[in-house]
């Protein structure tokens, strides 16, 4: 080696090894994760928020060096909130573009053809919004994990604050999909074991805007709460109707889900006074640390604070890489079993879990209050938070209810 | 069981005429242009839908819903006469499906366009102060918009009812629509009065979502299930005929509001039935003339 060579040698290599880690995982192949989502559609404000999340988090996986010395790089694509494409986009994402594991899906239904496919190619799927058959016999399977709230816990949380708290003289409207049956099936459930009285219950087709026929008969039967499982713009027009009625002041509205993009759309003239259950609003940064941590970091980065959907995203997609890092190992059912046998994580909201049986994440629920409009705090600043629910397996149906034990 | 009170029964028969004024208003205009151009207007729910946008954007520009309840329909009107000259026109003459795949097409194009332009989320904006609150009407409480809503149908009826059979221009539109080749043989120049009748049924349209925007909501999707309960409602009333529309909008809001009292589930359903059973007895509809799609 003559000392022009020697010296190029010994520079090239104190430029690698001055060059920050966060860029040296870059030289080494990148980590693929699928994330299939509506990012067209009825829910495609929130699957905007999905995004926003799992960005966040990936820009945090590489900014602090990756996993496993690598770089993590998340395939976002469009699933046009139809179960057909849902499965097209991961197989191709599987198959063509050779992710290594899968997170993502904005709907019952299409969660259930994205989570065919990983089952078919044994590719782990971290699935990030409700449902309750995803981790259920027969869809769930050990590399399926569920992030989110699902039907069962959120309904069954914030009826029984609702019967304790507001009043057991009820009528529910629901959706009539899914969802919102199942929602129904077990509010009605919760008021019975609370001893209460269901004076109706009112199905409507998912995505119509008119209720005015269904509304004097439940103003004339004088309920103490009408429970509504009406989601995204339904749920506008519903209240919209609701408060033009005069049934606003006449009996208290609760429902068990809320969307922040959707509230902030009705404005809170609309939703002031109104209680729901919500998976995450941001103000609880108050109290809680990994909250306060993530809402600034996300502030930051975007201009506004995380929403319900955002969260989910940026958990899915940091639970997976910490369950590379445990496995230290790409291999989806190595990653599966390190989850299962570490399932404590904490990425935004408080202590969460994974249940060893179902892979179901248990996690804080909160019940919300529609701040009134004089009161609002900037453009996010909507909700009153009314009642913490803490994580806990009893919300949910057992394994053995799941047809798993 | 069912409490059928004299109050409740009343109530309900309210509720059907008022559901029944908006399917009425959108359904005119669709059979309006039927009649005289034979075009399936498939657009008709996104015109709807554009009222509704153009209503939330004068309201946000001077703060006033008169504004914008006189403004987005004319808005939507003249948006009209550009689609008639621009794009319907050259299909005149070919068959009943390229114009219907057009406005097919277009209508996808207006939904994606509001996300573009106003957002992925909807908007809302809210009815006037003194319109915003509900009244006592004897059997039950009401809302005061709603009223209203019934109050400006009826009215926008009458006059386009006026307007058809008083004026000059309304008898060449009647007769365009019986015989347009009759008609342009007496030297009438169709083609404005296609352009003019496209415009009103795009007003009406744009009408109809201005006044459902604060009872309903502002969003991309709003006018896909109303355009086919508009197409149900004038197809049953009969294919052009506007008195059939009329008469059909307000049995069909008849029949969802009494099911809904008794069969809530069923009340989706019952339109398709009413139309079933009303296409079996009568297949050209209520007061539809034979042959128009043939």
């Amino acid at each position: 080696m003559d000392r022009r060579s020697f010296l190029a040698a010994t520079a090239a290599g104190a430029a690698a090894l001055s060059v920050p880690t966060s860029l040296r995982a870059q030289t080494r192949e990148a980590i693929r994760v699928g994330f299939p989502l509506p990012l067209t559609g009825p829910f495609s404000a929130l699957a905007n928020d999905l995004q926003r999340g799992a960005t966040l988090a990936v820009e945090e996986v590489n900014a602090r060096g990756g996993v496993l010395g690598r770089r993590m790089e998340v395939l976002f694509r469009d699933d046009q909130l139809k179960p057909a494409v849902g499965a097209q986009r991961t197989k191709e994402l599987i198959e063509n573009e050779k992710v290594q594991f899968v997170v993502g899906g904005l709907a019952a239904h299409v969660q259930m053809a994205i989570n065919e496919q990983t089952k078919k190619s044994r590719v782990l799927f971290i699935s990030v919004s409700q449902s309750d058959e995803i981790s259920a016999r027969p869809d769930t399977s050990p590399l399926t994990f569920h992030e989110a709230l699902n039907p069962t816990i959120t309904c069954r949380a914030v009826g029984s604050w609702v019967a304790q708290n507001l009043g057991t003289r009820w009528w529910i409207v629901y959706a009539d999909y899914a969802w919102g049956k199942q929602c129904n099936a077990v509010l009605t459930d919760v008021l019975a074991k609370h001893g209460g009285t269901l004076l109706g219950a009112t199905p409507y087709p998912l995505g119509n805007a008119e209720f005015v026929a269904h509304l004097p008969k439940i103003q004339a039967a004088k309920p103490d709460v009408l429970l509504s499982a009406t989601p995204g713009a339904d749920n506008i027009a519903f209240l919209k109707q609701v408060t033009s009625f005069g049934m606003k002041k006449q009996m208290r509205i609760a429902q068990p889900l809320q969307w922040m993009p959707v509230t902030k759309e009705g404005g809170p003239d609309l939703y002031a006074g109104i209680y729901a259950g919500i998976n995450f609003y941001w103000e609880v940064e108050e109290t809680i640390p990994s909250a306060r941590r993530y809402v600034a970091a996300f502030r930051q980065r975007f201009g506004t604070p995380p929403l319900d959907y955002s969260s989910y995203g940026y958990s899915g997609i940091l639970e997976l890489a910490r369950g590379v890092e445990l496995a230290k190992s790409t291999d989806s059912d190595a990653v599966a079993t390190a989850l299962r046998a570490h399932p404590e994580y904490d990425h935004y909201k408080g202590k969460q879990w994974w249940r060893g049986c179902d892979n179901k994440s248990f996690q804080d629920l909160w019940i919300i209050r529609g701040r009134e409009p004089d009161k609002v705090r900037g453009e996010w600043g909507l909700l009153d938070v009314v009642n913490r629910v803490p994580a806990d397996e009893h919300l949910d149906r057992s394994c053995a209810e799941k047809g798993l034990a | 069981m069912v409490d059928l009170s004299l109050a409740t029964l009343m109530t309900q028969l309210f509720t059907g005429l008022v559901l029944g004024m908006i399917f009425v208003l959108l359904a005119v205009g669709l059979s309006l242009i039927f009649g005289l151009l034979t075009v399936v207007n498939f657009a008709h729910g996104s015109l709807y839908m554009l009222g509704a946008y153009f209503g939330f954007f004068l309201f946000g520009l001077t703060g006033n819903f008169w504004v914008s309840l006189v403004g987005a329909p004319l808005m939507v009107g003249s948006f009209g006469l550009l689609v008639e000259r621009f794009l319907v026109r050259p299909l005149y003459g070919r068959s009943i499906d390229d114009p219907l795949l057009l406005t097919f097409g277009l209508s996808l194009v207006l939904i994606e366009a509001a996300r573009l332009v106003w957002g992925k989320i909807g908007v809302t904006f809210d009815p006037p102060r003194e319109l915003g609150q509900a009244v006592n009407l004897g059997f039950t409480l009401f809302p005061a918009y709603r009223l209203f809503v019934i109050g400006v149908t009826a009215a926008v009826l009458v006059a386009l009812w006026l307007f058809l059979s008083r004026t000059d221009l309304g008898l060449v539109i009647r007769a365009g629509s019986r015989d347009p080749l009759m008609v342009q043989a007496l030297g009438i120049d169709l083609g404005r009065i296609r352009l003019l009748v496209f415009g009103i049924g795009a007003l009406l349209a744009g009408l109809a979502g201005v006044l459902a925007g604060p009872m309903r909501g502002v969003y991309a999707e709003m006018g896909v299930t109303v355009v086919i309960e508009a197409f149900v409602v004038v197809v049953v009333g009969g294919m052009g005929s506007l008195a059939g529309a009329v008469l059909a909008g307000l049995m069909i809001g008849e029949v969802v509001g009494l099911t809904t009292l008794v069969a809530p589930k069923l009340s989706e359903i019952m339109v398709f039935i009413v139309m079933a059973v009303v296409l079996l007895v009568r297949p050209s509809g209520l007061l539809g003339e034979a042959g128009l799609l043939e």
